[in-house]
């Protein structure tokens, strides 16, 4: 089942095999569900090993028993040949195992020094050798990380780097990085890639963990494929290409997001008007943004993480008061109104984290169904709530939108994160919105969930809504967007035809490469925000 | 508010049942440990009460009932009203004085009084609500503080209104209110020389509007949403500093109702010797009674039945009565633990569930995608 076709570097072979991590048979159940089931690969020393499947393939949940957060019911985890037991990340550390989280966890306000040795005093102090270490570290990995710099003046692609020193500081001889590239723009995704290579120079292996094939194919010496909890196939990645994988991934048929024929009418649906948000630094989180959605359109934001885009949406949805600017609604001026009537007014929102803030994860569907529209038919009857009414229209929802539930009165909590998008989709649509403000519609849900909301997508436009189209995913926002604009700092670019631009254009755009000289890559997304925790991602059912 | 299963009530009734065995065994090892007759203390505990006892028992628990609602309306939405005791005070402290003017005949006397109550209660826990919107403080932190405050407070005007018609100058109650606006008491248990307080009525009027506001209205809903989830609740159009302001307010002013069936069923003027601790008991019953508004009922019934039989346990068996404080606190705290428990429990069993029943429903496949890796 592992074909171990590597081209591996020559790696010391210290303790009599070249297998820096083997896992064998590692099965994890969560209640009523297998999260992994039976899965066995091997990671040689000295190569970056990518592991990839969907959102929800179990990943997360492969990583988390690897660095010892979680504990396999069954199978074997050998490092440097050697069966170890991980009860806590502190063990997965002794062993040299670290994790390069997603979402990084670095104190702003303290120095790279400083963050590299909380938590890690006893290794070499806090001073003058701590920084003499780290100064190595960084030079022997090629990493340019200066101990002494502030964190809140580092870079994303920076940050991420100093994320690596962190665990190399600890001495970890295997790192795990999540989903690297995700809040990375594309020429920050060739630096960590340059960076890898190096790491696996020195003898260093590296477990990557993504979803993106193109990264995985041009980074990896050898791939492992997991579908549903289970690996699928380890493959050379020099005989695979990106559909094959893509297919060994999903297993079936790939879904594309891909607009049909223009719908856009000249109707103005939404108007933004040199929206500004000054920020707490002074510096403008909003910087005299303005747009108009017609009617029958999408138009798509691109943009690193942070830069914006959750403010953007707080403000229009009435959450935030803007510094300066007007918003409209059709030809009414919407910037004094609250957020209820905003939302009466024919709003639909999908918010960017469905669990914080579109969801009730305690309260059955049915009381779901009501949250954002609990002042609108059929949910309320003058001031009494409607219960027949809003039980009978979930039932209506969850048969429409294809939500997979047992019954309505289930707990949102206990549904997995595609379902509780679609019931999301569902009830936003079934308020005859003249305007969507969808933010990563599909962010953390399966592929059948996906391709279902990017065809509810298009229907919306289809319908004349005017979308308002957040998204992280450039595929996603070529696919489905008629206009896209590039938001970098607070401040909106141009306008992009989706059907010309590529994503190096879009890449470019968004660390600002184009605007400015000097190294590209180096700057983008310095807000505070950028590191900020979403809280979305890969958790689905969970809370 | 999910409908009920079978599941669901076993697991409701799990925690109390738990949490009193616990109680159970933690007072007898106590009572072993300092060598006290615990099969006297039991028999005296749990024997059958008097008809008279038993009208005490529902008098008090009426009015932990109040004061139990009262906490529970701010736990709904996430805000701890640690003030209760200092609202019920004010509020039954003005509303003693006025009643004690005698200015409006019997019953609307008694009426306007309740009004007043209502009114004190609700400003006083008031300022906490203003506190909190405003400045951000905690609201756990202002009414513990109020607390203090309302403490000195009523005993300093006690001083400036207390009746001297009376015996000497030794008195400090306000003035006694007119005998047309005493209650004379509901003769509901058969055989008692007391009778249940008229007013147990707007404990159960309270009751009511509790579960209708909370559970039928779109205030209640709102109230409720930001409970489960503040950032939700923004998002849908809750303004939520208001709901701040409003559920404080509705808490004190229930609050303010604590002291009504004792100041016009028992006492009939507010003095040093009125009840105290009232709202600290309303917490520990609210947390017992899970904010339910039937579930708090039992919990308020439990509370008085142990507070009335610990009278006897001095002269039956030779022990302290304070020893119901210990079984009164490890029943919460036994109560508070299993809750939670069963809280998660209840949570991994639905999502079990939901899983289950969705791979039923695909037929043959394996339940490997349920929820989530």
């Amino acid at each position: 089942m592992c074909a171990i076709t590597a081209s591996a570097p020559q790696a010391p072979t210290a303790a009599g095999t070249d297998l820096a991590v083997e896992l064998e048979g590692i099965t994890k159940r969560f209640p009523g569900v297998v999260a992994n089931k039976d899965i066995t690969f091997a990671a040689r020393r000295g190569t970056v090993h990518a592991i990839v499947g969907e959102n929800g393939a179990g990943k997360s949940t492969l990583m988390k028993i690897l660095y010892g957060v979680q504990r396999p019911d069954e199978g074997t985890i050998k490092v440097d040949g050697r069966a170890v037991n991980l009860h806590s990340p502190s063990d997965a550390i002794a062993a040299g195992i670290g994790m390069v989280f997603q979402h990084f966890m670095l104190a702003d306000n303290l120095t790279v020094l400083e963050n590299v040795v909380l938590g890690a005093e006893k290794l070499h102090g806090i001073g003058d050798e701590a920084r003499a270490e780290i100064r190595r570290i960084s030079d022997d990995y090629g990493l340019e990380i200066d101990p002494d710099e502030l964190v809140e003046n580092l870079g994303v692609g920076h940050r991420q780097r100093v994320e690596i020193l962190k665990v190399l500081y600890r001495g970890a001889k295997t790192l795990i990085l999540d989903e690297p590239t995700a809040v990375l723009v594309p020429q920050e995704v060739d630096e960590l890639f340059d960076n890898l290579r190096e790491l696996k120079k020195e003898g260093l292996t590296v477990l990557f963990i993504s979803h993106k094939l193109d990264e995985v194919l041009s980074v990896a010496d050898s791939i492992t494929v997991i579908r549903r909890g289970t690996t699928i196939d380890t493959v050379d990645p020099s005989t695979v290409n990106a559909r094959q994988l893509a297919e060994l991934m999903v297993g079936s048929e790939l879904p594309s997001p891909s607009t049909e024929e223009s719908t856009v009418t000249d109707r103005v649906v939404l108007r933004v008007e040199d929206l500004t948000l000054q920020g707490l630094s002074g510096r403008p989180v909003l910087d005299g943004i303005s747009f108009t959605i017609h009617a029958g359109e999408v138009l798509g934001i691109a943009g690193v993480e942070g830069n914006g885009q959750a403010e953007l949406v707080e403000v229009i949805m009435g959450m935030r008061e803007p510094s300066s600017g007007l918003v409209f609604l059709g030809d009414t001026d919407i910037s004094a109104w609250d957020t209820r009537e905003i939302r009466e007014a024919g709003v639909g929102y999908i918010p960017e984290d469905r669990q914080r803030h579109a969801l009730l994860l305690e309260a059955p569907l049915w009381e779901n169904r009501m949250l954002g529209h609990q002042t609108e038919e059929p949910n309320v009857r003058g001031q009494l709530i409607n219960a027949a009414g809003a039980k009978a229209d979930t039932e209506r929802i969850v048969k429409e939108y294809d939500v997979r539930t047992p019954s309505i009165t289930v707990t949102a909590g206990s549904l997995s994160g595609g379902n509780q998008q679609k019931l999301i989709v569902g009830r936003e649509m079934s308020h005859d919105p003249k305007v969507l403000v969808a933010a990563h519609p599909t962010r953390g849900v399966d592929v059948g969930a996906q391709a279902s909301i990017w065809d509810l997508m298009r229907e919306a436009r289809r319908k004349g809504l005017g979308v308002l189209l957040i998204s992280a995913d450039l595929e996603e926002l070529i696919g489905l967007s008629d206009t896209i604009r590039v938001i970098l700092r607070g401040r909106l670019s141009g306008e992009f035809d989706p059907d010309q631009v590529t994503s190096e254009d879009l890449g470019a755009a968004m660390t600002g490469a184009g605007e400015r000289s000097g190294a590209p890559g180096t700057m983008g997304a310095p807000d505070d925000a950028a590191t900020r925790h979403t809280g979305s991602g890969d958790e689905g059912a969970t809370r | 508010m999910t409908a009920l299963s079978p599941r669901r009530i076993l697991l409701t009734l799990a925690g109390p049942v738990l949490a009193l065995l616990v109680a159970f065994v933690v007072t007898s090892l106590v009572l072993v440990a300092v060598g006290d007759p615990v099969g006297d203390v039991w028999s005296s505990l749990l024997s059958k009460p008097l008809p008279r006892q038993m009208v005490n028992i529902v008098n008090a628990a009426s009015v932990f009932y109040l004061s139990a609602i009262a906490v529970a309306i701010g736990f709904r939405m996430n805000l701890f009203n640690i003030g209760v005791d200092g609202q019920y005070r004010v509020a039954v402290f003005a509303a003693a004085v006025f009643a004690g003017q005698a200015w409006l005949p019997g019953i609307l006397n008694v009426i306007v009084a309740i009004l007043i109550a209502i009114l004190c209660g609700g400003l006083w826990a008031g300022i906490a609500a203003w506190l909190k919107v405003k400045r951000g403080v905690s609201e756990v932190i202002s009414t513990i503080m109020l607390n203090a405050i309302a403490t000195g407070l009523v005993s300093w005007l006690l001083g400036k209104v207390r009746d001297t018609s009376g015996s000497g100058s030794n008195v400090t109650n306000t003035k006694e209110i007119p005998d047309s606006s005493k209650l004379e008491g509901l003769a509901l248990v058969p055989g008692a020389a007391n009778k249940v307080y008229t007013l147990i009525l707007l404990a159960a009027v309270v009751g009511f509007l509790y579960w209708f506001v909370l559970g039928k209205t779109r205030f209640g809903y709102d109230l409720r949403a930001t409970g489960m989830s503040e950032t939700a609740a923004v998002a849908s159009g809750v303004k939520v500093p208001r709901m701040v302001v409003s559920a404080m307010l509705l808490s004190g002013g229930v609050a303010g109702l604590v002291g009504m069936p004792l100041l016009f069923g028992q006492d009939f003027s507010y003095g040093t010797t009125f009840q105290a601790g009232l709202g600290f008991s309303g917490i520990a019953i609210a947390l017992l009674g899970r904010n339910n508004p039937v579930g708090i009922a039992f919990a308020a019934l439990l509370w008085a039945y142990l507070e009335q039989q610990s009278n006897g346990l001095q002269i039956k068996a030779d022990v302290s009565p304070e020893l119901v404080n210990i079984i009164q606190g490890v029943i919460l705290f036994a109560v508070v633990i299993a809750y939670e428990l069963i809280r998660r429990a209840d949570i991994r069993l639905e999502q079990a569930r939901v899983a289950r029943e969705l791979a039923a429903q695909r037929g043959s496949a394996p339940v490997e995608e349920g929820a989530q890796a």
